[in-house]
C-alpha cells in the first residue's frame, strides 16, 4: 500500500489530551500542505483546553483567549473531538494502534510533587494543583473541601502557580465575582477568614520562577498589601555577582519589584496581607491534637554555587516557626503515566527522544508513538512554550512518515474509530457538544456580568445536552 | 527553567567511551551518533574521567597524523565539570559561555544520565522566548493585560 498522507489514504493521527499542546500539535499537522491528515483528539474530560480551562486562574481571562486559536483548529473538517474518553481505560493504546498511523500523547502534568517532610499528611495540607482545579470547576475536584476558616495560609513555592493561589486567596469576593471561578468556590471564598498569606521560596529573589507581571499584579489587589522582610529582599553576594555578570535585565526588573515591597507598609485600610519570604524551606508541618495543621517550622537557607554555575540552597542552623492553618505545596507539577506507554517516574515524563517515545529495553523509538508538551519535557514555561515543542514532535513524525516508519492499522477509516468510541463510551462528547455547552456557559455568565458560569459536573453537562447518562 | 527540561526529551542519548579505546573508535562513534563529544568513563564506573570532543580530535590530527590508534585518554579533557537535572538553564548557559566549554555531562544521584550541548541550551532558550512572546501576544490581542 502507498504511504499514508494522500487524499485516498490520509494519515490518521490520534492526539491524546486536549490541552494547548494537543491543539498546537493539530495546528502544526494541518500546516504541512504536503500531506492529507485526519486528526482525532481524545480527552479524558468532556471539555477541551486542559489547563487553559482548569489551570489558568479565573482572573486571567486574557490568557484564556488563546482558546480562540484552538477553536479555529477544531472547526476544520479534518478534525474530530472525542471528549470524556480516557485512553488506557475506555480505549487502550493497543486499540488506537488498530486505527491510527501515529499517536501523540499530550496529557500534560497534573499533580504536585510532595515535599517529603513530617506532617505533610495533616489536615489542612494540600497540593496547590488540587486547589487550582477546584476553584476552576474541574469535575474531578469539585467535591474537594478546603478549610478556609483559618486566618493564616502558606503557599510553598515561588512559581506562577504559587502566585495564582496567593492571589485567589487574597482577592475580595467582589473581585472574584467578576471571574468565571466555580460558583461553589466563590461561595467558599466569600466566607474565607484568611487574612494573611505567606509565600515561601527556598532561594532568593533573583531565583524566583514567577514572572514580573505576575508579581507586580499582587501589589495591585483591592484589599491586600504585599510585604517582604527587607533582609530577605536584599540579594546575597553570590546572587548580586551572578546578576551583574549575566546582565539579565528581566531578572533585575523582577528583583526591583520584589524590593519595592520591602518598604515599611504605609498607613492603609486594606485588611489582607501577603508576605513574601525568601531563603526559607519548610522542614516540618506542626499540627494540633486533632491533626489539623497549625504551624510550619522553617529553616533559613544560604546559597552556594554549583560547578555548573547554579545557585542552590543549603540549610543553615537558623530555624523559625510561622503560624499556618492551611498550606498549599506548589513546588512543581509532575505527569501521570498512561497504561501501555513507557514512563520515567523520577522525572514525571514519557520516555522520549525529541518527541519519539522510546522503548526502555532497546532505547529505540517505538513505532508510531510520540509525545509533546509537559508530559514530554516536564512542566516548564508558559502556554506558548508548547508551540515550538509540539513543532519539534510533528517534525519527527513527518520525518518518520517520509521514511515509511508508521503503524499499519487494520482499519484506518474514520468510521472505524468512531464506531469503537461509540461502543466503548456511548456518552462521549463531540466538538459540537462542547460548542453547545460553551454557548450555555457564556450565556449564563452574561446574566451575571461574568465571562461564563462553568458546568462543573459531568451529569449536568450530559443533562444539558439531553444525553443519556451511562 | 531547569536542565531537566532538555534532558527529559533526550532519553538514552548519552554515548560513552572507555579511556583505553582508540581515537579511531571515538571518531566512528561521533559520526555514527551525529554528536560532538563523548563522555569518557572507565568500565563499570559512572563518574566521567573526561570528555573527548571533535575539537580535541582535530587538534591531535593536526599535530600527529598517525594518532588514530592512540587511546582517547591521551587527548581527552580531564577535570570535567558536571551538572545535575536541577541546575538552572540560564546559569549553565552563562557558565558554558564564560568558561568556553560546549558539553556538560549530567549526573543524577551519582549516575551519569545524559549530556547537554551548548546547542541544546540555545534551542531551549530560543523556544522559551518564542513561547513567552507568543503568549504575551495573545494577551495583548485580547486587550489590556
Amino acid at each position: 500500500m502507498s504511504k499514508p498522507g494522500t487524499e485516498e489514504n490520509p494519515l490518521r493521527v490520534a492526539i491524546v489530551g486536549a490541552g494547548p499542546t494537543g491543539f498546537y500539535s493539530a495546528e502544526q499537522l494541518f500546516k504541512d500542505r504536503r500531506y492529507h491528515v485526519l486528526v482525532d483528539m481524545y480527552e479524558r474530560l468532556p471539555t477541551p483546553f486542559g489547563l487553559v480551562r482548569y489551570g489558568v486562574a479565573p482572573d486571567h481571562q486574557k490568557i484564556k483567549s488563546v482558546t480562540k486559536l484552538f477553536d479555529r483548529v477544531a472547526q476544520r473538517p479534518e478534525f474530530r473531538f472525542f471528549g470524556y474518553v480516557e485512553i488506557g481505560t475506555d480505549v487502550t493504546v493497543d486499540d488506537l494502534r488498530r486505527h491510527y498511523h501515529q499517536i501523540i500523547f499530550t496529557t500534560g502534568a497534573q499533580t504536585d510533587r510532595n515535599l517529603n517532610i513530617p506532617g505533610e499528611e495533616l489536615k489542612g495540607s494540600y497540593a496547590a494543583t488540587d486547589f487550582v482545579a477546584w476553584y476552576n470547576g474541574h469535575p474531578d475536584f469539585r467535591d474537594c473541601e478546603f478549610d478556609l476558616s483559618v486566618e493564616t495560609a502558606s503557599v510553598i513555592g515561588v512559581g506562577n502557580v504559587a502566585v495564582d493561589v496567593v492571589r485567589i486567596l487574597s482577592r475580595t469576593p467582589e473581585e472574584l465575582a467578576r471571574t468565571d471561578i466555580a460558583d461553589y468556590a466563590l461561595e467558599a471564598l466569600r466566607h474565607s477568614k484568611i487574612r494573611e498569606v505567606y509565600m515561601l521560596g527556598r532561594r532568593g529573589p533573583a531565583q524566583a520562577a514567577f514572572t514580573t507581571p505576575e508579581i507586580k499584579e499582587l501589589g495591585e489587589l483591592d484589599d491586600a498589601v504585599v510585604w517582604v522582610p527587607p533582609e530577605e529582599a536584599m540579594l546575597d553576594p553570590l546572587s548580586e555577582e551572578s546578576l551583574a555578570e549575566s546582565a539579565d535585565r528581566a531578572t533585575a526588573r523582577k528583583v526591583e519589584v520584589i524590593q519595592s515591597y520591602s518598604q515599611e507598609i504605609p498607613e492603609t485600610t486594606k485588611t489582607r496581607r501577603i508576605i513574601l519570604r525568601f531563603l526559607v524551606s519548610p522542614v516540618e508541618f506542626i499540627g494540633d491534637e486533632h491533626g489539623h495543621l497549625q504551624q510550619i517550622r522553617l529553616v533559613h537557607n544560604e546559597l552556594y554555587k554549583t560547578d555548573a554555575g547554579t545557585l542552590r540552597p543549603r540549610a543553615t542552623d537558623r530555624e523559625e516557626i510561622i503560624p499556618s492553618g492551611i498550606a498549599f505545596r506548589s513546588i512543581g507539577y509532575t505527569g501521570v503515566p498512561i497504561y501501555g506507554v513507557p514512563f520515567k517516574s523520577s522525572w514525571g515524563v514519557i520516555l522520549n527522544r525529541d518527541g519519539r517515545v522510546i522503548d526502555p529495553d532497546t532505547q529505540e523509538p517505538l513505532t508510531g508513538l510520540y509525545t509533546a508538551g509537559w508530559i514530554k519535557r516536564g512542566a516548564s514555561g508558559v502556554i506558548g512554550t508548547n508551540k515550538p515543542d509540539a513543532a519539534e514532535t510533528i517534525e519527527a513524525m513527518l520525518d518518520d512518515l517520509e521514511a515509511g516508519r508508521t503503524l499499519e492499522p487494520d482499519d484506518p477509516s474514520p468510521e472505524g474509530a468512531e464506531a469503537l468510541v461509540a461502543a466503548r463510551k456511548p456518552t462521549y462528547f463531540s466538538y459540537a457538544d462542547w460548542q453547545r455547552l460553551d454557548e450555555i456557559e457564556v450565556k449564563r455568565g452574561e446574566e451575571q456580568g461574568r465571562p461564563r458560569v462553568k458546568f462543573t459536573d459531568v451529569h449536568e453537562m450530559l443533562e444539558a445536552l439531553e444525553k443519556e447518562a451511562a | 527553567m531547569k536542565v531537566l527540561r532538555i534532558l527529559a526529551a533526550k532519553s538514552g542519548q548519552i554515548v560513552t567511551i572507555r579511556p583505553e579505546q582508540t581515537i579511531r573508535e571515538a571518531t566512528a562513534l561521533l559520526v555514527k551518533h551525529n554528536i560532538g563529544a563523548l563522555v569518557v568513563v572507565a568500565e563499570g564506573e559512572e563518574k566521567p574521567l573526561g570528555i573527548v570532543s571533535e575539537r580535541d580530535i582535530i587538534r591531535q590530527i593536526a599535530a600527529d597524523e598517525a594518532c588514530f590508534s592512540d587511546p582517547v585518554e591521551t587527548i581527552m579533557t580531564g577535570h570535567v565539570i558536571t551538572g545535575t537535572p536541577q541546575d538552572d538553564l540560564y546559569s549553565v548557559a552563562h557558565t558554558m559561555t564564560e568558561r568556553r566549554f560546549r558539553h556538560l555531562p549530567i549526573m543524577d544521584e551519582g549516575r551519569l544520565v545524559g549530556i547537554i550541548s551548548i546547542g541544546d541550551v540555545l534551542k531551549a532558550q530560543r523556544d522559551a522566548y518564542r513561547g513567552e512572546i507568543d503568549t504575551r501576544e495573545v494577551q495583548l490581542q485580547a486587550g489590556e493585560y
